[in-house]
């Protein structure tokens, strides 16, 4: 690979608090050998790519910590390809993949199906996570140590909660020991029974079950009551509402140490989107009341949230054509999960350098993987974006294998331009 | 798929009847005054005319029903239109087909109109969305009950000349009540003051946003009240998890004549049964025919219906 040279760019490191105008250097290896002012036009060797950004932002490859993949299972809705490009389309270098596949990824022989499918399949990293019980049954726990060996970076039951305290108290104070990352999808299970959208006006008017947002709080609180005992790396998929975030603000005041996620649905939408019954803003957790929204925007400026994840979950069109109670839940979203988060840009909501974090190097960390920085040594993993760009959401231009977006139509601003993986260009917009 | 596109090409505008927020007070005062027609008619000798000649009619219920369903299928027949009912107990929906594939067999058959219940919010707009008749809503899930609503509405103008500045109270079940929503929205745009009155587990969230005073009280929200609409209570919200128990709930809840004393003197009972005797009502008060205009209800039902079928049936 010959070296290349990208010059001319607005460089965003948040994990370096970086944001200058430069360049950086691609080895032949496809490393980073030097980032920055530093790097400008003069004394490029003939033999190295010069490649021009013209002002455009250089950030980190978006790490995105909640994506579902089809396979192995639901290949019709997804597969490592197709995943692949969306997520290259926008920006997206590395993904945690969710376990819950069929069969679920409980063992260790399916490890090294998804790694190998992973990376024979796919031009990004995927990272993926196995569940925290057998089956996503919420009774036994699975072998945390040895998964972690094989390469297993966090531990979710994804769409499920371990609704039993006692395993979930035995997983938290078993985790510790290997250091596992615990990822926890907060809802009881018996409050939100039947529940389809956010328990409230709307919920009122179109005669659907809500879902209160004490299934998520009392998840919270139990398991942060937990963290006090038995303390393990734990960190929280999703939230959705105001009351939710007020507990995580006391917790972390308090000094406990854990991080917590955000849906950018959650972020970008609220319940009155539901409009006539679309199925596409069936969610989980619920897209909730526009000043639970707000709440959760300033929670993601004050730091009380740490990372903004797509939920990207494919779901083909027979699982959504269907009445408001029988359809699947979930949206696509990670080809647009950085143009629909400048939108908290372009609004004043969050400064950008907050966001560019939540989106890469805070991820890394918490994953503990060497992604989301422009640290010299590192894999060149990029993403180039213009950040005025104005497009308009089109499902069929939308690369995943599915077509349920949640935001069909919506008129954004900022648009990726190229996405290198190891040094190489993998995506380029023309 | 490319099927659906090529008929939603063709697709025009249509009216439906999917729940009273959809239609406008032009459309209820339309609806009302044919039903008044029709009221004269349904006591005649000959009852039958022939303005929905030609016309095919499905009734589809996913949902038991005697009442409605007899209720929507003596009105299209007494307009002349052909009634098919369609068990959905036996159907391929039982089968795993869905909602929209049942809806395309059915469109391929050409009906002129769809008279639908489902057990799901929205069915009905899912359903209208797909085919290229009118559909009337028969009661959704918890949503919107229309006719029944507006057969509400015909029996009280019927008795008290008008809607407008009466005082109505709705009481019981308001949580799971497709009727209660229906009622508030119509109830409410003819101008009448709305009290709901039931136990606060049973209250849905934010209901007052719905533009009625809600009441755990019976004593003060049936203070004044012109119309008392009572709901039934199902069996299975009586034991331990709503409500304690029927006896309780009755206790409490039940109309009974004290209670019912707060209300005006000359104040109304309806509902839409079927009821629980000695749950929500007291026996005596529900075939009391000074108070009770229950069975009243059931015959305007079907005035409403003709009056909805012709309406929406016409605008094809």
């Amino acid at each position: 690979m010959k070296e290349k040279y990208l010059i001319n760019a607005r460089i965003i490191d948040p994990k370096n608090d970086l944001d200058e105008i430069g360049g950086l250097i691609i080895d032949s290896k496809g490393l980073i050998k030097a980032v920055g002012k530093k790097v400008a036009n003069g004394n490029i060797p003939s033999t190295a790519d010069k490649i021009d950004l013209k002002r455009q932002i250089l950030i980190p490859g978006i790490v995105d910590m909640r994506v579902f993949v089809g396979e192995p299972g639901y290949e019709y809705k997804e597969n490592f390809r197709t995943l692949s490009d969306a997520a290259l389309a926008g920006g997206v270098t590395s993904v945690v993949s969710m376990p819950n596949t069929s069969p679920v990824i409980d063992n260790v022989s399916m490890v090294d199906f998804l790694k190998r499918r992973g990376r024979d399949k796919s031009r990004i990293n995927i990272f993926p996570s196995a569940t925290l019980t057998k089956n996503t049954e919420g009774k036994q726990m699975t072998e945390f140590g040895l998964l972690k060996r094989k390469g297993i970076v966090a531990f979710t039951d994804g769409v499920k909660t371990v609704q039993n305290p006692q395993v979930m108290a035995r997983i938290m104070n078993f985790a510790s020991q290997s250091e596992s990352l615990i990822m926890q999808h907060a809802e009881d299970n018996i409050l939100s029974e039947g529940g389809l959208i956010n328990e409230g006006e709307i919920s009122t008017r179109l005669g659907l079950k809500g879902i209160p947002f004490l299934a998520e709080k009392i998840i919270v609180e139990r398991d942060l009551s937990f963290l006090e005992e038995y303390f393990c790396r734990y960190h929280i998929s999703q939230i959705s509402s105001e009351k939710t975030v007020s507990v995580i603000k006391k917790a972390k005041n308090e000094g406990k140490i854990f991080t917590t996620g955000v849906s950018i649905n959650n972020l970008s939408l609220n319940e009155n989107d539901i409009g006539d019954f679309k199925t596409f803003l069936k969610l989980s957790p619920p897209l909730r009341t526009e000043n639970d929204r707000q709440s959760l925007v300033e929670a993601v400026n004050d730091g009380t949230i740490d990372v903004i994840v797509s939920d990207h979950k494919p779901e083909d069109e027979e699982s959504k054509r269907l009445t408001f109670s029988q359809a699947t839940t979930g949206a696509t979203g990670v080809e647009t999960l950085l143009p629909l988060a400048l939108e908290l840009f372009h609004n004043k909501s969050v400064k950008l350098m907050k966001l560019i974090a939540s989106i890469t190097s805070n991820p890394a960390k918490i994953l503990g993987i060497n992604k989301g920085s422009l640290e010299k040594g590192n894999e060149a993993d990029l993403c180039v974006f213009d950040i005025n760009k104005p497009w308009i959401v089109n499902k069929d231009i939308l690369k995943s294998k599915s077509k349920n977006t949640p935001i069909e139509d919506r008129k954004l601003q900022g648009q990726v331009l190229k996405t290198f993986v190891k040094g190489e260009v993998a995506f380029e917009r023309i | 798929m490319a099927v659906i596109k090529k008929l939603k090409a063709v697709k025009i505008e249509q009216n439906h009847l999917l729940g009273i927020q959809d239609i406008s007070f032009s459309q209820v005062s339309e609806i009302l005054q044919q039903a008044k027609t029709f009221i004269t008619l349904n006591k005649s000798d000959s009852k039958k005319i022939d303005i929905l000649r030609g016309k095919t009619q499905i009734n589809l219920f996913f949902e038991p029903s005697t009442r409605t369903q007899s209720s929507f299928e003596l009105a299209g027949k007494r307009l002349g239109a052909d009634v098919m009912s369609m068990n959905i107990v036996n159907s391929a929906i039982k089968k795993g087909e869905t909602l929209i594939d049942t809806a395309m067999t059915l469109n391929a058959m050409h009906p002129d109109i769809i008279v639908i219940r489902h057990q799901d919010s929205g069915a009905p707009n899912l359903l209208s969305q797909k085919v290229n008749c009118a559909v009337i809503n028969a009661g959704d899930g918890r949503r919107e009950h229309p006719t029944q609503a507006l057969l509400d509405a015909l029996t009280i103008i019927n008795r008290k000349g008008k809607v407008e500045g009466l005082k109505i109270a709705i009481c019981g079940d308001i949580l799971h009540s497709r009727v209660a929503r229906s009622n508030i929205y119509l109830m409410n745009m003819l101008g009448a003051e709305v009290n709901v009155i039931a136990p606060k587990t049973l209250l849905p969230h934010s209901i007052e946003r719905l533009g009625v005073k809600a009441f755990t009280d019976m004593n003060k929200g049936l203070e004044n009240c012109d119309i008392v609409m009572m709901l039934r209570l199902q069996n299975e919200r009586m034991h331990g998890s709503f409500l304690p128990s029927a006896r309780e709930y009755y206790e409490y809840f039940g109309l009974t004549p004290d209670k019912l004393n707060k209300a005006k003197k000359d104040a109304l009972i309806m509902h839409p049964g079927p009821m629980n005797r000695g749950v929500e009502i007291d026996t005596n008060l529900a075939d009391d025919i000074n108070r009770s205009v229950i069975r009243e209800q059931v015959e305007l039902g079907v005035a409403v219906r003709m009056a909805c079928l012709k309406i929406f049936c016409k605008r094809n």
